[in-house]
């Protein structure tokens, strides 16, 4: 409005009424990114115009769905066939103790709206299908079985979906941002589930190790959608013993069954 | 080429740089803004935020000026 103004009184000469800034909530609930150098306003809107599907609503996808939400993505999608159990609460920080037996796909969706009721929360309780990631603008896989991952990575490299991959058991961890048919995909990466892979029951884990994996999926799929370069072609292999970072260079494989024909 | 120009004296930190980074960024290269900065912190950090920023800078009393690069 103020910029019309100040156009038409530029035409007959005037000087231009200055725009008084105001308070404004929009402005305030993203500030502290807004003012980040490598960001603006074109990537908040890019982000308020997204559709993200989060895969998993337990360890990994609690800090995903939580900073996707705050961050202002506009559409999330929140997968889970799960119900709460008690032996989730230490990990997974969307679900409370009162939570027990609820549906973790809706007590997610429940703690993102009061998060931030300015983006809209879809609670799907159900089983991962290819056909959910139809439309998506980024698919983050927070699952714990290599079966489902596999099928997630198929399903965004047949669509072409960008998708960030993720998965921590014991004390270490790993990070993959994927844009299919441009870089490498998991199954570039990892061409067979490993035969001796123990699930998270068998391994147990600690729950800030499983934030610090999220958090890190959540960070590469923000610089996705804002077009920030992010951790494509490559792999970050997490110690949390240790805290050693190891960034592995991957490449596309030809013969690759998932994104070959891509 | 028009001037362009915001108050934002009604703002504080770090709203005052949020403010003017926005503003900066709707303008083409070698547009100027003249900023109306409160005393005190704004009327500091506004200029070097710009001048960071790598955009032509001068302070003249409350109003900071702006080249964008």
């Amino acid at each position: 409005m103020n910029d019309r103004r100040a156009f038409f009184k530029s035409l007959v000469g005037g000087a231009a009424e200055p725009e008084v800034a105001a308070a404004d909530p929009w402005l305030d609930r993203y500030s502290r990114q807004l003012v980040l150098p490598e960001w603006s306003e074109a990537a908040q809107r890019r982000l308020q115009a997204a559709s993200v599907l989060v895969v998993g609503a337990g360890a990994l996808g609690s800090p995903v769905a939580t900073y996707l939400a705050g961050a202002g993505v506009g559409r999330l999608g929140i997968v889970d066939d799960g119900d709460v159990e008690l032996s989730n609460l230490h990990r997974q920080h969307l679900h409370f103790t009162p939570d027990v037996g609820v549906p973790k796909a809706q007590s997610a969706a429940a703690k993102l709206a009061f998060l931030n009721p300015d983006i809209v929360v879809e609670p799907y309780r159900a089983p991962f299908s290819p056909a959910m990631v139809e439309g998506q603008d980024l698919v983050v896989d927070c699952t714990d079985s290599f079966a489902v991952r596999y099928a997630v990575n198929a399903a965004c490299c047949a669509t072409g979906v960008p998708l960030v991959e993720g998965g921590v058991t014991g004390l270490t961890g790993l990070v993959m941002a994927i844009r299919p048919g441009e870089s490498a995909c998991y199954r570039c990466a990892f061409p067979a589930e490993p035969a001796d892979a123990p699930s998270c029951a068998e391994a147990g884990i600690l729950g800030p190790a499983a934030g610090v994996i999220g958090s890190l999926q959540a960070l590469e799929a923000l610089k996705l959608l804002a077009g920030l370069p992010a951790l494509t072609d490559a792999f970050l292999q997490v110690d949390l013993a240790t805290l050693d970072f190891l960034r592995v260079t991957v490449r596309r494989r030809d013969d690759c069954p998932d994104c070959s024909g891509t | 080429m028009p001037v362009r120009s915001l108050d934002i004296t009604g703002l504080t930190c770090p709203m005052t740089w949020v403010r003017t980074k926005l503003e900066l960024e709707r303008m083409a290269p070698g547009e100027a803004l003249e900023v109306r900065c409160p005393e005190g912190e704004a009327l500091e950090n506004v200029p070097r935020s710009a001048a960071e920023a790598g955009h032509d800078v001068r302070v003249t009393g409350a109003i900071v000026r702006i080249v964008r690069r």
